[in-house]
This record gives C-alpha cells, sequence and structure tokens, in this order.
C-alpha cells in the first residue's frame, strides 16, 4: 500500500515538475533562438502532454490499486439515485478505522523536508486522492488544448518587430517592439507547474506557496502586453485585490498553525510515527466537530481526543477561532475565485491574450479558489458554510445581471465565469460538496472551449472583441460557431432529460437540488434556492444573447465582417477536443463516473448530513436526491425560458433590446456600470489612500524635506565661509611669499645682461671687493 | 749675485694677472679674451712657483703650474671649438653680440 503511495507521487511529481523545467528552459529562449522560433512554445506543449500522460497513468494505477472501487455503484441503479446508496459502503478513505476491509483510495506523504523548526515542519508534502487525479488530468488536458491553440493565436508575436495597434506613442505612431512568443509559453509553463503544485500540495503552506505562484503567474499574464496602459494596471489590480484575500488566507494559516501545531492535510502514510494530519485533528472519523460548549476538543486520528504530552490535558480550539480561521481561508478563496465583494478584478484580467483568460482566468486558477474551500471543508463550521453559500449567492446573481448589458464578448465570459464560481461556492456552502466540485469541472471544459472559441473569433475579425460589430459569423467560421453552441448549451443546462445531456446541465442539476434540499430544511435561507434558480435563466440569456449576437443574424459591420475567416486546425482542433470534453465529460450525471470518482473524495460525514450543528441543518444525501426530479425540472424550464428571451430579443428579433433599454435606463446604467462597484471602491478605498497619500507627501515636503534642506542650506553657508577664508587668508600668505620670491628673482633678472665681458668686470670687481672686506674685517 | 726674493715674482705675476683682466674686460674679439684668459693663468702659475720655495718639497707648485699649463691648452682648444660654433652662428667673434642669454 505504502508503495503504491509512493509510485503515484512520483508520477504526479512527474506531471507537476515538467512544466517548471519547460520554464528555465523557454525563458532563456530569446538568448538560445531567434524571436521566429517556435521551439520554446513547442517545448512548453510537450511538457504538458507529458504531464497529462503521466497523471493518466497515475490514475490508471489508482484504479488498478483500487480495484476501481470508486467506480463501482454500490446499490441497484433501476429507479434510485446515487444519493441513496448506502452510506456505509462509503468512504474507506482518510485513515477511519472502522471500515477495515476497506481499500484504501488516499495516499499522502512527503517528498522533501524544507525545514524543521521546533514543533513546525515546513514540507513538500503530497496528497493524493481522486479528487487530485481528476483536477491533475483536467488541468493537464485542458493545458495542453490551450498551449496548442496558443500557438496559433500567438502567433503575430513570432517578429522582431511586432506592432501593438492599441499603444498609441506621443508622436501619433504606435508602439513597436521585438515579438515575445518564447515568453509568453514560459510564463504559462510556470503558470501550469504551480496550479498542478496547488493540487498536489499535502500541506497548506505549500498551498499558500504555489497560491501566491499562481497569482504572480496571473500577473505576468494579465501584464502580458505590459506597454498597453489597461493592461498593467488590470494586472496590478489583480494582484492587489488578490492580496486583501491573502492576507485572510495568512490569519486562517496562523490560527491552524497555532491551534493544530501542524500543516499536513493527513498523517503520512509511511511514516509510523507521523502526527494525525489538520482534517483529522478538527474531525472525528465520521465527521463530527468534538465540541464542548466553546470548545472543540482535537483529534488523534484513532479515534481519541489529542492530548498534551506534558500534563495529559486534551487539547482543545475555541470554536470561535476555528470559525476565524475558516473564514480566513475562505478570504483567499474569494480573492482567487473572484467572489463578492472581491470580483473587481477578474472583468479586467481579461486584459490578457485570451488562451490566458481561457486556462487561468476562467479553468483552473480562479477554480483554485473553489478547489481549495474543498479541501479545507473539514475545518469549515457551519456559520463558515453559511457565509460561503450567500457569498455564492450574492456573487452569482451580481455577475450574471452585468454580464446581460456586457457587449464585449470577453467580458461576457468573464462575468459568466464569475457567475459559475459563485454557482461552485454556493454548493460547497451548502454541503453540496461533489456537486461543487463536479461543476469545477464541467465548468473548467465548457469555459476553456468558449474562451477559445472567443479567441478564434477574435482573430478572425482582427482583434475586434465587441460583439455590437459581429453578427452572422457561423458562415464564415462554422467550426468555432458549433463548438461554441456546444458550450453555450453546456453552460446554460439545456437538455432533453433522458435523451442526451451536456456536462453544464448535469453539474448544475447536482448544485440546484442541493440547495432546494438545503431549502427544505432551512426555510429561512430562501434566498440560497431561488437566486440561482433565476440565475440558471439569467444564464441561458446571456449565454444565447452572446451567441445570437456573434453568429446568427445579419452582419453589423459589413467591412470586417469580409475579412472574417475560419482558423486552421492548430487553432480549431483544441476547440474540437474542448468541445467533446465538454459535452460528454459528465455523462450519465450521478450515475456517470466522474461524479462517482469526485464523490470518492467527498470529506466524511456529509453524506449523513451530521456535520451540521447550531441551528443550520444540512441536507443528507437521501434528502438531496428526494428533490432532485424536482430540482432539474424546475433548473430546466427556467433556462428554457432564458433561452427563449434571448431568441425572442437576438434570434427573431420580436422583441427589441433597444425598447428595454430605454424602459430601464437607470437599471441599465447600473449595470453597465458594473453595480458600481469599481466607483464604491474607488470611493471607500482607493480615495481615501490617495488622500493619505496627499497628507504623507506633505508631511515629507513640509517637515522632512524642509529640515533636510535647513540643515543642507546650513552646510552650504558654513562651506562658503571656509571656502573665503581659505582664498583670502591660506591662499593669500602662499600668495604673497610666492610673489615676493617672484619680484626678487625678477630684480636679479637685470644682472644677467648676456655680456661676457660686463660678466668679467663683475667677477674682478667682486673679487676686490671681497678682498676689501676681508682686510676691513680680519686685518690680520 | 743676491737673492732676487719673492716680492719680484708677485708683481710679475699681479701684472700679468691684471693686464689679462684688463684684457678679458676690454677686448671684443674672442680670441682677444681667450688670450686674457692665456695671461691671468700664467699670472697665478708665476704665483705657484714662487711660492713653491716656501714648502718642504719644493715641487708642488711647479707640479701644480704645469697641471694648469695643461688645463690651459685644454681649455683654449674647447674654447677655440666656441669660437668657431660662434662664428660659423654670428659671423663674428664679437663676444658682445653673443648675448641671448641675457636674462
Amino acid at each position: 500500500m505504502e508503495s503504491i503511495g509512493h509510485e503515484l507521487g512520483i508520477w504526479l511529481a512527474v506531471a507537476w515538475l515538467l512544466p517548471l523545467l519547460g520554464f528555465f528552459i523557454e525563458i532563456f529562449g530569446g538568448y538560445w533562438g531567434t524571436r521566429l522560433s517556435k521551439t520554446a512554445a513547442h517545448m512548453a506543449v510537450v511538457c504538458i502532454a507529458t504531464g497529462f500522460v503521466c497523471s493518466s497513468i497515475a490514475f490508471v494505477r489508482w484504479g488498478a490499486v483500487t480495484d476501481w472501487a470508486a467506480l463501482e455503484l454500490h446499490a441497484p441503479v433501476s429507479a434510485t439515485h446515487f444519493y441513496e446508496e448506502p452510506n456505509a459502503a462509503k468512504h474507506s478513505g482518510h485513515g477511519s478505522s472502522e471500515a477495515a476491509t476497506a481499500i484504501k483510495k488516499s495516499f499522502s506523504g512527503q517528498y522533501y523536508q524544507l525545514a524543521l523548526f521546533g514543533d513546525l515542519e515546513i514540507a513538500i508534502d503530497y496528497y493524493i486522492d481522486s479528487l487530485t487525479l481528476v483536477m491533475f488530468m483536467m488541468v493537464t488536458l485542458v493545458a495542453t488544448c490551450i498551449h496548442i491553440f496558443a500557438l496559433g493565436y500567438m502567433s503575430d508575436e513570432l517578429t522582431d518587430d511586432h506592432i501593438d495597434h492599441e499603444v498609441h506613442l506621443a508622436n501619433g505612431s504606435h508602439m513597436h517592439r521585438p515579438g515575445r512568443y518564447y515568453r509568453f509559453f514560459s510564463y504559462m509553463s510556470l503558470f501550469c507547474f504551480s496550479m498542478l503544485g496547488l493540487v498536489l500540495a499535502g500541506n497548506i503552506f505549500m498551498v499558500f506557496v504555489f497560491w501566491e505562484l499562481v497569482g504572480i503567474c496571473s500577473y505576468l499574464l494579465i501584464g502580458f502586453y505590459t506597454e498597453r496602459h489597461s493592461a498593467s494596471t488590470a494586472a496590478n489590480k489583480a494582484f492587489i485585490v488578490n492580496r486583501v484575500g491573502d492576507f485572510g488566507f495568512i490569519i486562517g494559516l496562523m490560527i491552524i498553525w497555532t491551534w493544530c501545531g501542524t500543516f499536513q492535510f493527513y498523517e503520512y502514510d509511511s511514516v509510523s510515527q507521523s502526527r494525525p494530519g489538520l482534517f483529522q485533528m478538527v474531525r472525528t472519523a465520521d465527521g463530527q466537530l468534538d465540541r464542548e460548549g466553546d470548545v472543540v476538543y482535537l483529534q488523534d486520528g484513532q479515534g481519541h481526543r489529542l492530548v498534551n504530552a506534558h500534563n495529559q490535558q486534551p487539547i482543545g480550539i475555541e470554536y470561535m477561532l476555528l470559525v476565524a480561521a475558516g473564514i480566513g481561508i475562505f478570504a483567499g478563496c474569494v480573492g482567487k475565485s473572484a467572489q463578492f465583494p472581491l470580483q473587481t478584478w477578474l472583468p479586467d484580467a481579461m486584459e490578457g491574450p485570451t488562451p490566458v483568460s481561457a486556462l487561468v482566468h476562467s479553468a483552473t486558477m480562479v477554480a483554485a479558489g473553489v478547489y481549495l474551500a474543498g479541501r479545507f471543508f473539514p475545518i469549515f463550521t457551519p456559520e463558515v458554510l453559511l457565509t460561503i453559500a450567500y457569498v455564492g449567492c450574492i456573487t452569482l446573481f451580481v455577475a450574471a445581471t452585468i454580464a446581460i448589458v456586457a457587449t464585449d464578448i470577453k467580458r461576457v465570459l468573464a462575468y459568466s465565469t464569475i457567475s459559475q464560481l459563485g454557482y461552485m461556492m454556493l454548493a460547497i456552502g451548502v454541503a453540496g460538496w461533489v456537486a461543487g466540485l463536479f461543476h469545477l469541472i464541467t465548468h473548467a471544459f465548457f469555459k476553456s472551449l468558449m474562451f477559445l472559441c472567443s479567441g478564434s473569433v477574435i482573430i478572425g475579425c482582427h482583434h475586434e472583441q465587441e460583439m455590437t460589430r459581429m453578427g452572422g459569423l457561423w458562415r464564415k467560421m462554422p467550426v468555432t460557431a458549433f463548438t461554441m453552441l456546444v458550450g453555450v448549451i453546456a453552460i446554460s443546462g439545456l437538455a432533453i432529460p433522458g435523451v442526451i445531456a451536456f456536462s453544464g446541465y448535469h453539474s448544475k442539476d447536482a448544485i440546484m437540488a442541493t440547495s432546494l434540499a438545503f431549502f427544505g430544511l432551512n426555510s429561512s435561507h430562501f434566498l440560497l434556492y431561488f437566486v440561482p434558480l433565476i440565475t440558471a435563466g439569467i444564464t441561458a440569456f446571456y449565454m444565447f444573447r452572446l451567441w445570437f449576437y456573434t453568429f446568427l443574424g445579419e452582419p453589423r459591420d459589413q467591412e470586417l465582417h469580409e475579412h472574417v475567416h475560419e482558423q486552421s486546425w492548430v487553432m480549431t482542433g483544441p476547440l474540437v477536443v474542448l468541445a467533446v470534453f465538454a459535452a460528454f465529460c459528465a455523462v450519465g450525471g450521478e450515475h456517470g463516473y466522474l461524479f462517482r470518482l469526485l464523490a470518492d473524495s467527498e470529506p466524511a460525514g456529509i453524506a449523513a448530513g451530521t456535520i451540521g450543528v447550531s441551528g443550520i441543518a444540512l441536507p443528507t444525501h437521501k434528502q438531496v436526491g428526494a428533490v432532485h426530479m424536482t430540482a432539474g425540472a424546475y433548473a430546466l424550464v427556467v433556462a428554457c425560458l432564458g433561452t427563449l428571451m434571448a431568441y425572442a430579443f437576438y434570434g427573431i428579433k420580436i422583441l427589441n433590446p433597444e425598447d428595454v433599454k430605454r424602459q430601464f435606463a437607470g437599471v441599465y446604467r447600473f449595470l453597465v456600470q458594473k453595480w458600481q462597484f469599481d466607483k464604491l471602491y474607488d470611493v471607500m478605498f482607493v480615495k481615501p489612500a490617495h488622500i493619505i497619500a496627499g497628507w504623507c507627501v506633505a508631511i515629507d515636503r513640509g517637515i522632512i524635506d524642509a529640515f533636510l534642506h535647513r540643515t543642507v542650506k546650513t552646510g552650504v553657508d558654513v562651506s562658503n565661509w571656509d571656502r573665503r577664508f581659505d582664498e583670502v587668508v591660506i591662499d593669500g600668505l602662499v600668495n604673497s611669499i610666492g610673489n615676493v620670491t617672484f619680484a626678487f628673482g625678477r630684480s636679479l633678472r637685470v644682472l644677467q645682461t648676456g655680456l661676457l665681458r660686463q660678466y668679467v668686470m663683475f667677477i674682478a670687481i667682486g673679487v676686490v671687493g671681497l678682498f676689501l672686506l676681508l682686510f676691513v674685517f680680519f686685518p690680520k | 749675485m743676491g737673492e732676487i726674493g719673492l716680492k719680484p715674482y708677485l708683481l710679475v705675476g699681479a701684472v700679468l694677472f691684471v693686464t689679462g683682466i684688463v684684457c678679458m674686460a676690454s677686448k671684443r674679439n674672442g680670441i682677444g679674451v681667450l688670450m686674457g684668459v692665456e695671461l691671468v693663468l700664467n699670472g697665478a702659475n708665476v704665483n705657484f712657483v714662487a711660492f713653491s720655495r716656501y714648502t718642504a718639497l719644493g715641487l708642488d707648485g711647479q707640479i701644480i703650474s704645469l697641471f694648469v699649463i695643461v688645463l690651459a691648452a685644454a681649455e683654449a682648444a674647447v674654447a677655440l671649438a666656441i669660437a668657431l660654433n660662434f662664428y660659423n652662428n654670428h659671423l663674428t667673434i664679437d663676444v658682445d653680440r653673443g648675448n641671448e642669454l641675457r636674462g
């Protein structure tokens, strides 16, 4: 059992580290190659594709060892639902000792210990369960497709003299710069490494490190066109907004370490005396909190309370601190997953190249917040879960309403991403753990697909992103149009039940069912059901609006339309692959392989609904299953209504959107200005920061600088006096000595007549004179 | 025949010396100046020879005067070379014309 964990660790480590190796080679692409060379890009593709192969091998090995137990149905399928499976047969993982016969399906271990400070161990750990494996395969597959797409999309960078038409120089011309093809791919490789490290991480410290690494990659990629003011501002905004979330994350991290004394998730398989992991401490084997009054007692992973080695007293953590830790960790997820109130950075992040939007800002990195919320589910108390649910609920509604009025094709998709992330958070908040992560995976496929399609449209329209200038493109770019349609149907959740259903239908159904069951148990939280239900309709509306706007109808800009063309296979190939996955990755719904794989990693206690306390009842799988058909039917009806609305407005045009716009001008303006969030933050944070900065400047100028200037002025004055003294007294003395000497020498010059006979006379007279003196002074 | 004594020798030496000085100081001809130098040297020689009588060996002054004669010959050779060069440069040997070293 140990060896298989080790083996999986190695396969995934290869998949994880290859992009890093690629990055280190590619970043020097400008030195060992020319800017016209595609070598770096090919290397990036090979690295990530090999990563996919390794992940798949790891997955197959994992399945072979566990006899594919995760995929087996434990109950007769007939009319029953997955949720109605007997709970006892599930959850053998996570070291729960009661299921001795069950097969171990999760593996944790250590690659390398970085440092040990007293009790604090900093290490590179891995934790592998079905969620890790599915995430690995999803990320590497989507990333491979996007890398290949980017080979074509970024090809205008393959030049020594790239002209950036968005940058206007002072003299009215456009910015010329060398192409940065290789650099784009090296950043992408670094991002893949960071994302995979985040998924593989076996302790929170490592999560935090890779969390920041994906942040920096995101910064580099958003600001890829760094000369554009909008791009560099957007990169800064993304980075700074994420810092706000990370502040909470660090607080959560500190609370957890102070009280639990460990960073690692679960205890290692291979080391016998290793301590229980974080999640084992907080929850008992069946997912309960061992709570007495305001104290939650930590567990030792064997069904007993963890005791202090010195005084044998059980170790506990204040319940409110656990809540604070949960909120803190979730704050990090809010930042990274662009949830309310930190959602403002994501639409601006669309300044990056479209493949970046597809990979980083829709499919993987922003989903990392949801992934982390899923991983940390065991430490979330019901209060935290409720917070998560409401945050998700607000986010999904706000973003969806803004998407209705957005006209930039990428911005519509960006708001749709935020909205879908809200759905995932909502699902996790109402204890629909599997539903949330299920939606994460399906969303990754259809959203990356739609972003790549939009990239294809943007390239086809020569970097025109406004939908108001498009229209009727399906004849010109049929592959893009129909793959996009697959994505749109998937995200809208349209289906013919029982006949055909794309992935989004299944995952959204699962979420709706969970929230309906939750509403059934806690009727005061009715918003958590009705808002997502309505938003399902809005989602269908704005997605079909986008599709009708772009691909159907008459061309709005004839000139633009004439130059549109379909892309080469490098760009359409990935679209087709992703479309297949977007359509069929969730085939079978709750009975399908993907759902059952994810359900295998579900934390203990969710299925039985036993984790809920303090007045908030969480639905059991049985309760969820009972309302599944109802919830699915309502969601489908609402989605169809949304689609019909979109068709009425933008398809056959029996309703005129301009009329509605005029009728609700106030609402329209409010939505176009994104619910005034940017303005609000401007007033709340940016302006005060500017004012305080102004004060600081005044203090700097008025006091510190003035003092320094006064000091310096005094110094200059003293020096001037010193100089005068030097010049007048000392130099004067030296000069006067010199002058006297000079004058004396000058006066002696007249003796040097140059007349030989005169010299003789001088000598003779001199000698006579000397003799005379001799006689006068020394007579005898 | 009685002793002539020292004084007449010194007198002759002094006359020669003064004559030489006057010659050097008054002649504008370079060769004349050289002749004045010779006179001065020989005036000194007479003194040396005269005084050598009063030394222990009686020959010191004579040896020195021989040196002086040799020296004078050498000096004359050098001085004549200077005079020739002077002539080449100035087309005359008037020493008053050679006043380029004036201060």
